[in-house]
């Protein structure tokens, strides 16, 4: 009886929680507002949004996966004097509240900043930076643990046998945390499409120049725009989809 | 013996990459909270909305986390330890808020939870709402903290307890709990930690009310649109110290979880 308690416990909670809203806007949509759904979705302000999102996307992510693999490697390979510290400052981001690190940015690039001449704020810059400092942690924190598991012995070894450091990189460690970094690579892309409050507070939220996606879902619902607030929500949610897809099957791989 | 090279080829970059991305922002933020002096920042901190909303966002983040410390746990144990059909699905559905943008989990819960809800229950624009929100966008971490363990728990021990007639509850108190609490209580403070820093999930559904449902996040958002970055930074100099202060927690759990190991 126990197990079927907890099991009815689990399975009502992840209903409640997730299922039952998420499956009652997709059935509201196709249900009620499926044509002005595409419209809004093709909408020019609309498609405008989805392409800023996913310019920031395009460079948040390699830059990221670049720096991932670096500073994981200088993580578990290095040694040097503030390690800890670097550790625990890579991390940040996960505990850091989006907002704040959207004002740290107001704060440097602004009027009165530091680099207030390089105009940042307010454009496209602005909405890369805040993208790459959300999502700074979830390539590394992948790549840290299989290069732990993994060991040297490999580098040693092609070291021993005259491979240059690049050789060793790309012939050896890199295909052994390669798992690691797309299940990364997925999280930190995720991550980035879904960004809301650092990018709210630096990008100033222009319609149709400086707005994101889910930037666009907010201002939709508070302008009373129902109908594509839930059509820009679900066309962001069936990416959500294809990344859980993804992240489903590169899971299992781990630690291999 | 000459080491791998790439760490210091690596490590001139990372440096550069850390420090104009992340550490000169935050440079930045705390050196102008700092721009009204010590009087100024805490007239800023202490300001009755200020503290209303820090107080709401603290309260609501600690039951968020508890809530999903316990149910998390459950989920966990139902994951690794009952088998029924399209558990593998169940087992995905979990990661769904890390994949879902924030702002659409708060409208799918406003459209469930909100005034035309079809179960009845009207929470929007509540503080019931947060923590709605918080649940959803916090219930992962327990789930994927404690799901590890629980897979690499020998079940041997626990068999052994039931056969020296230990008691069901007994022997989760005795065996399995010492076992995945660390993992729990890791799972839990970066579930409060992210629950702290929440706006996307909670910036539709909360109705943003000063001193009722607006969290700090929000406070600090509506600081900025108003003109007013500097008492923007001073609170969120606060939450910068909160994450700091979580991290370290964090650090500390696992020193205590890996003690036996260490030696």
């Amino acid at each position: 009886m126990g197990k079927f308690a907890l099991r009815g416990v689990a399975l009502f909670y992840l209903a409640a929680i997730l299922l039952a809203p998420l499956g009652l806007v997709v059935w509201h949509t196709f249900r009620y507002d499926a044509h002005d759904a595409w419209i809004a979705l093709t909408d020019h302000n609309t498609l405008h949004a989805f392409q800023m999102t996913l310019i920031a996307v395009g460079i948040s992510v390699p830059l990221n996966a670049v720096f991932g693999i670096a500073v994981a490697l200088a993580i578990v390979r290095g040694r040097f004097p503030g390690k800890g510290l670097l550790n625990a400052f890579v991390d940040l981001p996960l505990a850091l509240s989006p907002v704040v690190v959207g004002v740290a940015l107001f704060l440097l690039y602004g009027r009165t900043g530091w680099l207030s001449g390089f105009h940042v704020l307010f454009s496209l810059p602005a909405i890369v930076l805040a993208s790459i400092f959300v999502s700074l942690p979830f390539v590394a924190r992948e790549v840290v643990p299989t290069l732990r598991e993994v060991g040297d012995e490999q580098e040693q070894a092609a070291h021993t046998l005259g491979a240059s450091p690049w050789q060793t990189f790309w012939r050896v460690t890199l295909p052994s945390i390669r798992w690691a970094v797309v299940y990364g690579v997925v999280l930190t892309t995720a991550r980035c499409l879904g960004e809301y409050g650092a990018v709210a507070v630096v990008s100033g939220n222009i319609e149709g120049k400086t707005q994101t996606a889910t930037l666009a879902v907010q201002d939709a619902y508070e302008n009373l725009d129902h109908a594509g607030a839930y059509a820009i929500s679900l066309a962001l949610a069936l990416i959500a989809v294809v990344v859980l897809v993804v992240m489903t099957a590169v899971r299992p791989r781990e630690g291999h | 013996m000459r080491r791998f090279a790439a760490p210091s080829l690596s490590f001139g970059f990372v440096t550069v990459f850390l420090s104009v991305v992340a550490a000169l922002p935050l440079a930045a933020l705390v050196w102008s909270s700092t721009k009204g002096g010590a009087s100024g920042f805490w007239a800023t901190v202490s300001a009755p909305e200020a503290v209303a909303a820090l107080e709401l966002t603290l309260a609501v983040a600690a039951i968020a986390a508890v809530t999903n410390a316990v149910l998390g746990t459950v989920t966990a144990w139902v994951l690794v330890r009952d088998d029924f059909p399209g558990k593998s699905l169940v087992n995905a559905v979990v990661d769904l808020p890390f994949a879902l943008p924030t702002v659409v989990a708060g409208l799918i819960l406003l459209t469930f939870y909100g005034p035309r809800s079809p179960v009845g229950v009207h929470a929007a624009f509540t503080r019931t709402a947060v923590w709605l929100a918080l649940l959803f966008v916090t219930l992962p971490f327990v789930v994927r903290t404690v799901q590890p363990v629980l897979i690499e728990l020998d079940v041997e021990m626990e068999e052994a307890a039931r056969s020296l007639g230990a008691g069901r509850l007994a022997v989760f108190r005795r065996i399995v709990l010492p076992n995945i609490l660390p993992g729990i209580l890791s799972g839990l403070t970066m579930a409060f930690a992210r629950a702290v820093g929440e706006i996307g999930s909670i910036v539709l559904i909360s109705g943003n009310l000063p001193f009722r449902t607006e969290v700090a996040s929000v406070f600090i958002f509506n600081q900025i649109q108003s003109g007013n970055p500097h008492g923007a930074a001073a609170l969120a100099v606060v939450l910068l110290a909160i994450s700091f202060a979580v991290l370290l927690g964090v650090g500390g759990v696992r020193r205590f979880a890996t003690r036996h190991e260490r030696g």
